[in-house]
């Protein structure tokens, strides 16, 4: 994905975080949130492996062996981290403490549910942490493009693929739109600049709710 | 009370067919001195219960490359090439466990507990043929207790009374399979004399130790 399409949704997904929330970003496209926090608003990052706290990448040549995310890569730790054992890491995930957790999809679809781990006879990585991820999270926000490589829609009326959960997704996040999730439907909230609802419509197989300030 | 040993004397306690929780997350804390000595040895048949499948020249992968593995409980494996072939010939088998998951079901069998309910899974493949148990008006997995009959783990520090400490993202799910081994054997960088580890902080109280050798790394 282009740079600056990184940029926009990892600025978007920004804007949902809130002072003083914990929050647990997946590896790729959902780490770019982590350099759009505005100023004044301080959130805590946790790390499934176990740790809470994390902070940027550290400059080369200073990296720890021992001091790594979910995503195998280097990072530093803030003032007032903390490190904890795998267990007590999904306790805060599965428990509920979580505020936010921000995920990639493979598909996602109109009744909230996502499918993200595998691929039947093709690509089957594992869930690792994310299906306790997106059961446990207060809020569940998928950030993806909005269309796979060949640009079929992602978004669909009911996922195909195996679940990482069911019915758990409030909010999708892509380079054309955000849809939130409610409980009459999926809403096409915002389109973005470039793009129209007609264009957000035909790269959406899942049926959208247009609300009359989008009309 | 533990015993100081070799990691050549650990690899050749586990036999083939033995069941070993093994600590790290992407190789991060990772026994890497028994592990080479497991390759070393050549022990075949294993079944292993880790959260990652690490890297083919780092961590567990070592073991797979080295066709040592015929089972395992394991619930990412996403950076190594070899566990997905040798799953997809048939010749490892392997079930898929969500993270937090395989954990407490560790922790479980360490803690003599029969298993846990967790509702991650619900509505998924990992719920199939699985007993579903209502608590309160909702829903939860019955996930049974992972046995093992040896944990190898590593730890940063040990006190000659085998408490230990770990070092940053490095304990991971080392104290978890610490506790879950009928056999614990811990790979560390460094063993110290009793009081120089504040028992405030210890993180593994000596308790669940057996064995313990000293890091090539370290």
């Amino acid at each position: 994905m282009a740079m600056d399409k990184r940029a926009q949704i990892g600025a978007r997904i920004a804007q949902e975080l809130k002072d003083g929330d914990y929050v647990n970003l997946g590896i790729g496209l959902p780490t770019e949130a982590a350099n759009h926090i505005p100023e004044g608003v301080h959130v805590i990052f946790q790390s499934e492996n176990g740790m809470m706290g994390v902070g940027p990448s550290p400059e080369p040549g200073t990296e720890d062996k021992d001091m790594i995310n979910a995503g195998g890569g280097f990072i530093t730790a803030l003032q007032g981290a903390s490190f904890f054992d795998s267990a007590t890491s999904f306790a805060i995930i599965r428990g509920g403490h979580l505020d936010v957790t921000v995920l990639g999809a493979l598909q996602v679809d109109q009744e909230g549910n996502l499918a993200n781990w595998m691929i039947p006879g093709k690509l089957i990585p594992g869930m690792g942490g994310a299906m306790d991820l997106v059961t446990g999270a207060k809020k569940v926000i998928v950030a993806m493009e909005h269309c796979d490589k060949n640009g079929n829609p992602k978004i669909l009326k009911k996922c195909t693929l195996p679940l990482t959960a069911k019915g758990r997704v409030s909010l999708i996040i892509t380079d054309m739109a955000v849809l939130e999730l409610t409980p009459q439907g999926l809403v096409l909230q915002e389109v973005s600049e470039g793009y129209t609802v007609e264009d957000v419509i035909k790269a959406t197989e899942a049926e959208l709710i247009i609300p009359s300030h989008l009309r | 009370m533990y015993k100081l040993i070799t990691a050549e004397e650990a690899a050749a306690m586990i036999r083939p067919h033995s069941r070993v929780a093994i600590g790290g997350f992407l190789a991060v804390g990772a026994p890497e001195t028994i592990i080479d000595a497991i390759v070393a040895c050549g022990t075949k048949d294993l079944h292993i219960i880790v959260i990652a499948s690490d890297w083919e020249k780092r961590g567990i992968g070592k073991l797979v490359v080295n066709h040592q593995v015929k089972s395992a409980q394991v619930s990412h494996m996403g950076t190594n090439k070899e566990i997905q072939a040798q799953m997809n010939s048939g010749e490892m088998a392997i079930e898929i466990v969500p993270q937090g998951t395989l954990m407490e079901r560790v922790r479980a069998f360490g803690a003599g507990l029969g298993g846990v309910l967790t509702p991650t899974g619900l509505g998924t493949v990992v719920a199939d043929g699985k007993q579903l148990i209502n608590v309160d008006g909702k829903d939860y997995i019955l996930e049974t207790a992972i046995p093992s009959d040896f944990a190898i783990i590593r730890a940063w520090k040990a006190d000659k009374a085998g408490n230990l400490i770990y070092r940053k993202t490095a304990r991971n799910s080392n104290p978890i399979m610490a506790m879950a081994g009928k056999t614990t054997i811990v790979e560390v960088d460094e063993i110290v004399e009793i009081g120089e580890l504040d028992p405030e902080q210890i993180v593994t109280p000596g308790v669940f130790v057996n064995y313990i050798l000293l890091s090539k790394e370290a």
